[in-house]
Order: structure tokens, then sequence, then C-alpha cells
């Protein structure tokens, strides 16, 4: 007669996660309502008992009354097993273990090229620094924005910082992941979000400068010098994981030349100063610069000419 | 009682309960009914409470009031009034420039929802909801300084002005992050409350950059 609740009991015991608030809440209602459940059947022990099993002895009254909220119980308690399942955040808890000494070490590490490169080094897979990096360069990318007084014609300021800084760390990264899938390297996903989303110090470093300093070469000073130290960093310790040279010129040539034109692209598309300096020293031979309306097709048209005559002016 | 030789009780749940059984009613709602009194006084209880907190985030004391009854009546004035206040100044009268009212309204419920969840992924032990209300709640001096960017903007646009206008922003922006600290950072062990202060920075530096260069048409 008891088997009834000895089999709820046992249903319980699948689910103790145990770690999160929630969860212990949750588990003490069970235990609550388990208690209820066992002395309100006790009370009227051997005839509820019959009912419930057969549905047909019993007091008719109650015994609907007792499936109902037996049905309406185990409702509940599936729904929020599958709840506390899906809307569970403790899944990325591991990933935001950190101790700000941590945070700030590595933050400083990224900056610094490994000179070991003939065994793995090791990447710590943690993301709270990389996200707050890329909310950082959001933040940068804004003040850039409204300091230029760019016009986004479809499409918010906000909306164009946000989606570029997204898109870039977890596309790149992805893109970067699935090469070293094929190119055989040992780096998992967060492991790479995490390596790309620290080089984006040097990013953030480069353009907080150079979006309030406006020297031309100063940006492409900082471009080689601070850009290019992070971006040795990534490809030592991506080549320090990956066997054979095809292997490894593939997936850090396409590293490198990502990251390094992502900087270029935010100081160029971002920044009205350039504009500036190259209507002046060209006069009237400039082509129209289609900078003023921007529909997102037009960028990479426009970039392409600021790159094409940045480099003739350099030459 | 012959059914309980059957039970299993497993030795991991703690057995505990208590021997006196109360007596008192079950439900207190029922002794309290908030249905038959007239609107005016339902109004003006919650008016009160918006207005006590109000109160209690210009004076950041440690008290638990703000945490204890959270409501998002108070965070959801501000934020309207804020995008408001917000909407319209562009540099450009055909395509805009400056920020609409949806996105100033996604920005702060997105941004407080961002610094919630990454409290509690930290291990705080405060709810999500009683986040979303102190970061709410915390907006307020960055409201006041939009009301006085604005009257200062109807005077004139020069650099005097930027420069009343810069100090004014950059105070309540100090005041709000320390706001909000005071109330959010208990909640964290502390070696930790720098990674849960970062965040809150952010947020309401990107807040007080948009009621900087905000340029009425």
């Amino acid at each position: 007669q008891g088997g009834g609740s000895a089999v709820i009991d046992m249903e319980n015991m699948d689910d103790t996660s145990g770690s999160s608030f929630e969860d212990m809440g949750e588990m003490h209602q069970r235990m609550k309502e388990e208690e209820e459940e066992e002395a309100e059947g006790e009370a009227g022990a051997a005839e509820e008992e019959d009912g419930e099993f057969l549905g047909m002895k019993g007091l008719r009254g109650q015994l609907g009354r007792q499936v109902a909220d037996q049905m309406w119980q185990v409702g509940k308690r599936q729904a929020s097993r599958a709840f506390s399942l899906y809307a569970n955040i403790d899944i990325l808890r591991p990933y935001f273990d950190v101790e700000p000494i941590q945070v700030r070490a590595r933050l400083l590490e990224s900056m610094i090229p490994v000179k070991m490169i003939n065994f793995p080094q090791k990447i710590a897979g943690e993301l709270y620094g990389p996200l707050m990096l890329v909310f950082t360069l959001v933040a940068i990318l804004l003040h850039g924005m409204k300091t230029s007084d760019t016009i986004i014609r479809e499409g918010t300021l906000m909306g164009t910082a946000i989606g570029t800084c997204f898109g870039y760390w977890l596309g790149v990264s992805s893109f970067i992941y699935f090469l070293a899938y094929l190119c055989n390297a040992q780096i998992t996903m967060v492991q790479m979000l995490s390596l790309l989303g620290y080089g984006l110090f040097g990013h953030c470093i480069t353009l907080f400068v150079t979006y309030n300093i406006h020297f031309h070469s100063l940006f492409y000073i900082f471009w080689l010098g601070v850009g290019g130290l992070s971006t040795l960093r990534m490809v030592a310790v991506l080549v320090s994981r990956t066997v054979g040279h095809t292997q490894r010129l593939i997936l850090c040539g396409t590293l490198a030349a990502l990251h390094m034109l992502f900087l270029l692209y935010l100081h160029f598309a971002y920044h009205k100063v350039v504009e500036g300096i190259l209507d002046t020293l060209e006069g009237p031979n400039v082509p129209p610069f289609q900078r003023v309306a921007r529909d997102i097709p037009v960028v990479s048209n426009a970039v392409l000419n600021t790159t094409a005559k940045a480099i003739a002016l350099t030459l | 009682f012959a059914g309980l030789a059957d039970v299993s009780i497993s030795e991991d749940i703690p057995v505990e309960g208590e021997i006196t059984v109360p007596v008192g009613s079950r439900s207190p709602d029922e002794v309290y009914s908030t249905l038959d009194e007239p609107v005016k006084d339902t109004i003006m209880r919650d008016l009160k409470a918006v207005g006590k907190k109000f109160v209690h985030v210009m004076y950041p004391k440690k008290s638990s009031a703000l945490l204890r009854d959270w409501d998002l009546w108070g965070p959801l004035v501000l934020c309207v009034s804020l995008a408001l206040m917000l909407q319209g100044g562009s540099a450009d009268s055909k395509d805009d420039g400056g920020p609409q009212f949806a996105e100033v309204f996604v920005i702060i419920w997105f941004g407080a929802v961002v610094i919630t969840l990454n409290s509690k992924l930290l291990g705080g032990t405060i709810s999500f909801f009683q986040s979303l209300c102190v970061l709410g709640y915390c907006v307020l001096p960055l409201t006041v300084a939009m009301l006085v960017c604005r009257l200062v903007l109807l005077a004139g646009s020069g650099t005097v002005s930027f420069i009343i206008r810069l100090i004014v922003v950059v105070a309540m922006f100090g005041w709000s992050t320390l706001a909000s600290t005071a109330f959010l950072a208990d909640s964290q062990p502390p070696n930790r409350k720098a990674l849960v202060v970062y965040p809150i920075f952010l947020f309401y530096f990107v807040i007080s950059w948009m009621i900087l260069t905000f340029t009425p048409q």
C-alpha cells in the first residue's frame, strides 16, 4: 500500500541539482507537498487508497477531487522540472567562476605572445572577461560613432554597434572553430570564444585612444603594434595546438587576417577624420565619398575606397 | 497505520517538521482583503511605496526596503520619461541620428537583464526581479540630469552649456553607480564585487553618454 508514495519519492530523487537557489526552494516545496499529501492520505487510509487504485470503488465525491488534485500535482511537477531544466542558467555558471585578479592577469597576458609553440598552451575557458570586453567595445564604438556624426539610415546606432561587435565575436569564433575542426586543431568552442574575446582587448585600447586623438599615423602605429601583439598571441596559441605546416598556415593566416582587418574596418568605417584629411590633400580630384547616408552594403565600398586612397597617400 | 510500514524515506532528505501545529489562519490574504477598498487608496498606497523608494535612491543608505518589496512601477515611469525626453534629438532632420524611444527602452531593459544574469552567474544571492528593481530605480539621478540638460539647452548650446551639462551628467552618473552598487554589491561574495560593479558602470555610462550627446532639433 505504501508503493504509491515510494514511487513518487524515487521520481524526486532524479532531479537534485541543488546548486541554485530556486532549486532548493523547489525541492523544499515538493517535500512539503509530499508531507501534506501523505498526511492527507493517512487520514482516510484504506478507502481512499482503494479508490485511487481502481477508480471505481470508494467515495465518489472525494475521488474526483483526489484524482484532479493528483493530476495537477504531477503536471505542476513536470512543468517545473522542464522549466528548471531549460531556464537553468547554472549551465553557464562554471564559465563565470573567476576572481578579479585572474581577469586582470588574463587581460595583460592577452598582449604577450607566447614563445613555446611546441606543446599545447593552456587556454582558460572563461566567458566573463570576453563578454565584458565585447560590451566595452560596443561602448567605445558608440562613442566613436557619435563623435563622428555617423548617420545610419536603416538601423540604429546602438543596433549597429551591438550587431557588429557580437557578430564578430560569435561569428568569427564559430568560423575559426570550424576551420580548426577541419585542420585537426585541439581547441573547444568555449576556448575559442575566450581566446578571441580576450584578443579584443587590443582592439579596445586602440580604438579608445585613436577615437579621441585624431592622428592618422598614430592609428597605424597602434594598429600594427597593439593589434599585431594580440593577433600574435592568438596565432601562437593556435599554432601550439595544431600539427602540420599547411594546417597551421591556413588557420593562423585566416585568424590574423580577420582580426587585423576588423580593427581597420572599425576605425575607418566609423570615423570622419580620415575623410577630412584625404579631402584636403587630394583636392577636387576626390570622387564623392559615399559616407553620409549609408546603407549597410555600401560600407564595403567605402572601406575599399579609403584603404586604396590611404595606400596611395603613403606611397 | 498499516500502510506506514512500507513507506521508504531516502536518507538524503533530512526529516524535519514542526511539532506545534499553527492554529492561526493559513493564508494571510484572507485577513486583509484589498478588493473592497476605494481605488484612491490602492493608488495612493502604490504611489507612496514608489515615492519611498525614490527617496531611498537619492539617499542610499543600507536599507532593505528597496529589496524586500520590489516593484517595477518606478523603473517603468523613469524609463518612459527618459526615453520621451531623449527622443527627437538628431543632427539631421531627415535621417534619425538620435536614439528613438524603442532604442532607449530596449537598452535600459536588456542592459538591466544582462547585469542581473551576470550577477547571478557570479554567485549572487539576490533574485532576478529584485535586481531589476534596483537597477531601474537607480536611473532616477540620470533622469534628473536629462531634465537639467534639456533646461540648459533651452538657454543656449555653446561651450559653457556643454561644460555645465558635462558636470551635471558626470555627477549624476557617479551617483547612480554608487547608489546601485550600495544595494547590489552586498549580495556578492566580498572578493568579487569589482566583477559586478564593472557592468553596472558600463550600463550607466552608456545611458549618460546618450544624455550628454543629446542635441535637440
